[in-house]
C-alpha cells in the first residue's frame, strides 16, 4: 500500500468513527440534560415542596371520582402534579394504536411475504413504507378534522377528539413499523420450512399461520416493541387529535393528554427553574428511559431471532 | 487510527466552542448597538393579538420605509417571558403583566417596563349555532367550566352532555377567564385545551354540545351568548356594549416595552395610537381606546 492511500484510509477511518462517537454522545448529551433539570425535585427545597415524586403518585385531592383525586394543575394557584392522568392517557393511545397497527401490520406482512404475487410485492412494500414517511403533523390534522368527524358520525360519540380517534390516528404511523419488521422477518424463514410444511400437505395458509408465522415471531415481536416506543414518544398526532384534557379516566371515549403532548404544550410558557419546569422534564426523562428499554428490548429480540436463524432481519 | 480519531473530535468541539461563543457576543451586540434603523423590530406574545399586531405591522411597514415589523404569537406568557430574556422587543399581552414579571424584566431589561394599552376587547362565551341556549349568567359560566354543570338540561337546555374547550395556560385568555369568570378558580380537568382560540371557535362550530371562549373577533359560524353580571340583564358582546363597560367580560389589550428601548420601538407604539392605527383596530373586530 502506498503512502497516499494510507493516509486517505486512515483519514476516513478517523471521520466515520468520530461520526459514530459524536451520535453516542449527543445521545449521552441529551440525556445527562434532561436529567439534570430533573434533578431540583429531589435537592432543590423550593422545587421539592411543590412537585415530588410522592406528589406525582400519590393521591392528592380529594373527591367521589378518581378524576377529582389525581389532577394535573401546575399553574393553579395550588398547584397539583399528578403524573396520573397524563400517564394513563399516554397508555390508553398506545394501547388503541397497538390494537389497531399490530394485527393491521403483521396481516399485511403475513400477505406481502406468503401470498402477494411477486409483482404485486414490489408495489404493496414501498408504499406501506412511503406511510412512515407522512409527516405525523399530517396526520394529525387528518384525525383532527375528517377522522374524528367520522367517528363521531358512525358511533355517536359525546367527544369528537378521544382515545380511538387518537389511538387510530397514531395506529396508522405504526403500521409501516410493525409492517416492515414483521416482513423481514417473514421472509428470512428458510424456504425449506414452507417446503418441509407442503411435503406434509399442509396448504398455504396453514404454512402461513402454524410454520412461517411461529418461525419469525421474534421479529414479529420486536416489531411490537419498537412500535410501542414509537407510539410513546409520538406527539403531534396526539397533541392535535387526542383532545388533550388531563383526565384520569380509563375510559376510550375521553380525551386524553400524553406525556410528550404535554411537554410540547407547556415548555413554551414554563418559567426556567420552577417545580413545573422540572416536572415537565422529568416526564421527559420518563418518556426517555421507557422508549429506552422497549428499544433495547427489541434489538436485543431480532439479535436473538438472528442467531437462531441464521438469516438476516433488517 | 485513535491519535486521528482524537485530532479530528478536538477540533471539531473547539470549533462547536468558538461557535457557541460567537453567537453569544453576537446577540449581546445586537442590545447594545440597537439604534440603527433597518433592524427589525421583534413583536411576540398573546395569539389573541397576532391578527391585529400583524395587520399594525403590514400598515406601519407601509407608512415607514425601512422599517422591518416582525410579529410572532405564542400566548401571552411566551411573549412576557421573551421579553425578560430580551429576546423580543415587545410584548403582545392580552392579560396585564404581574409585578414580579415587571421587577423581573426591569432587572433583565436594565429600565422600568411601560405599559401602553393598545385596543378594547370583547371575551365571548361561543355556543354551537345549533344550541337553543341565548344567555347564560357569569355564574352559570364559572359551573360550567369547573365542571359542575355536566348537562345542559341543568341550564335550561336540551338533554345532552356539556363538552368544554378552552386554552392552554400559556394563554392571556385562559388567565383573563381564570380570574374573571372563574373567580381563580380551577378549570375542570375535562376542558379539552386547544391551541389558539381559532381552534376554540372550529371545534365549537362542529361539536353541538361545545362550548368555549375567546376574544369577539374570531367569532364566526358560532354563537356567542349574551353574558349578564350578578342581578343585572343580559348582554350581548358587541363594539357599543364593550365600548361603554355594559357588557361584563371586556378587557385591554397591552403592548410592553423596556424604557430604554430603541426608538424603532417607541415610534411604533405610538404609531398604533394615532387614529388611522385604531381605524385599523376596529377593523381586525376589536374597539379603539378612549371612546369616553
Amino acid at each position: 500500500m502506498n503512502r497516499g492511500r494510507r493516509i486517505v484510509n486512515a483519514l476516513m477511518t478517523g471521520v466515520f468513527s468520530v461520526a459514530g462517537w459524536v451520535a453516542i454522545v449527543f445521545i449521552f448529551l441529551i440525556f445527562l440534560f434532561t436529567f439534570k433539570e430533573t434533578v431540583p425535585i429531589f435537592t432543590d427545597p423550593e422545587v421539592k415542596e411543590e412537585a415530588n415524586l410522592h406528589k406525582f403518585f400519590a393521591e392528592q385531592e380529594k373527591g367521589e371520582t378518581v378524576s377529582d383525586r389525581y389532577i394535573w394543575q401546575p399553574t393553579s394557584d395550588r398547584p397539583k402534579v399528578s403524573l396520573w392522568p397524563i400517564i394513563l392517557g399516554t397508555l390508553k393511545a398506545t394501547f388503541v394504536g397497538l390494537l389497531f397497527a399490530c394485527p393491521v401490520g403483521v396481516a399485511a406482512a403475513i400477505f406481502s411475504s406468503e401470498f402477494a404475487p411477486a409483482k404485486l410485492r414490489e408495489v404493496i412494500k414501498p408504499v406501506i413504507e412511503l406511510l412512515a414517511g407522512i409527516p405525523s403533523v399530517v396526520m394529525g390534522f387528518f384525525a383532527l378534522i375528517v377522522l374524528a368527524t367520522w367517528l363521531q358520525d358512525a358511533f355517536g360519540f359525546t367527544y369528537r377528539l378521544n382515545a380511538i380517534n387518537a389511538g387510530l390516528a397514531l395506529g396508522f404511523a405504526l403500521v409501516p413499523i410493525v409492517y416492515t419488521i414483521s416482513e423481514d422477518g417473514l421472509s428470512a424463514v428458510p424456504r425449506s420450512y414452507r417446503e418441509a410444511a407442503y411435503a406434509l400437505g399442509a396448504s398455504r395458509l396453514q404454512t402461513a399461520i402454524s410454520v412461517v408465522l411461529p418461525a419469525a415471531a421474534p421479529a414479529v415481536f420486536a416489531s411490537f416493541v419498537l412500535a410501542f416506543g414509537r407510539a410513546i414518544g409520538e406527539t403531534m398526532i396526539l397533541l392535535m387529535a387526542g383532545g388533550n384534557a388531563a383526565l384520569t379516566s380509563f375510559s376510550l371515549l375521553d380525551p386524553l393528554r400524553t406525556l410528550s403532548a404535554t411537554i410540547a404544550a407547556e415548555m413554551g410558557e414554563v418559567v426556567v427553574g420552577s417545580a413545573h419546569y422540572s416536572a415537565l422534564f422529568f416526564m421527559g426523562t420518563l418518556l426517555f428511559v421507557i422508549t429506552f428499554i422497549s428499544n433495547t428490548l427489541g434489538t436485543w429480540v431480532i439479535h436473538g431471532m438472528q442467531r437462531r436463524m441464521g438469516g438476516s432481519a433488517s | 487510527m485513535k491519535l486521528v480519531a482524537r485530532i479530528v473530535s478536538t477540533f471539531l468541539l473547539s470549533v462547536a466552542v468558538i461557535a457557541c461563543g460567537g453567537r453569544e457576543q453576537a446577540s449581546g451586540n445586537t442590545s447594545k448597538g440597537s439604534n440603527t434603523n433597518n433592524k427589525p423590530l421583534t413583536i411576540k406574545g398573546s395569539d389573541t393579538m397576532v391578527i391585529l399586531g400583524q395587520r399594525l405591522a403590514e400598515e406601519y411597514m407601509k407608512k415607514t420605509p425601512g422599517a422591518v415589523v416582525q410579529v410572532n404569537g405564542g400566548g401571552s406568557g411566551t411573549g412576557i417571558a421573551a421579553l425578560i430574556n430580551g429576546t423580543v422587543d415587545l410584548a403582545q399581552s392580552s392579560r396585564a403583566m404581574k409585578d414580579d414579571e415587571k421587577q423581573k424584566a426591569a432587572k433583565a431589561r436594565g429600565s422600568e417596563i411601560v405599559e401602553q394599552a393598545v385596543a378594547l376587547d370583547g371575551l365571548a362565551v361561543f355556543v354551537n349555532a345549533a344550541n337553543p341556549l341565548q344567555s347564560l349568567s357569569i355564574a352559570q359560566v364559572r359551573d360550567i367550566f369547573q365542571g359542575k354543570v355536566k348537562n345542559w338540561n341543568q341550564i335550561g337546555g336540551p338533554d345532552a352532555p356539556v363538552v368544554l374547550y378552552g386554552r392552554e395556560s400559556s394563554s392571556g385568555t385562559y388567565d383573563y377567564f381564570r380570574e374573571h369568570v372563574l373567580a381563580k378558580g380551577d378549570f375542570a380537568p375535562a376542558v379539552q385545551t386547544l391551541q389558539g382560540t381559532a381552534a376554540i371557535i372550529n371545534a365549537v362550530g362542529r361539536d353541538r354540545n361545545g362550548i368555549g371562549y375567546g376574544g369577539i373577533a374570531y367569532a364566526k359560524d358560532v354563537r356567542p351568548l349574551a353574558i349578564s353580571d350578578e342581578g343585572k340583564a343580559a348582554v350581548a358582546p358587541s363594539e357599543a356594549t364593550v365600548a361603554d363597560g355594559t357588557y361584563p367580560l371586556s378587557r385591554k389589550l397591552f403592548f410592553y416595552h423596556s424604557q430604554n428601548a430603541p426608538e424603532r420601538v417607541t415610534k411604533f407604539v405610538q404609531w398604533t395610537l394615532t387614529p388611522e392605527a385604531q381605524a385599523l383596530v376596529t377593523r381586525v373586530g376589536y374597539f379603539p381606546l378612549n371612546q369616553q
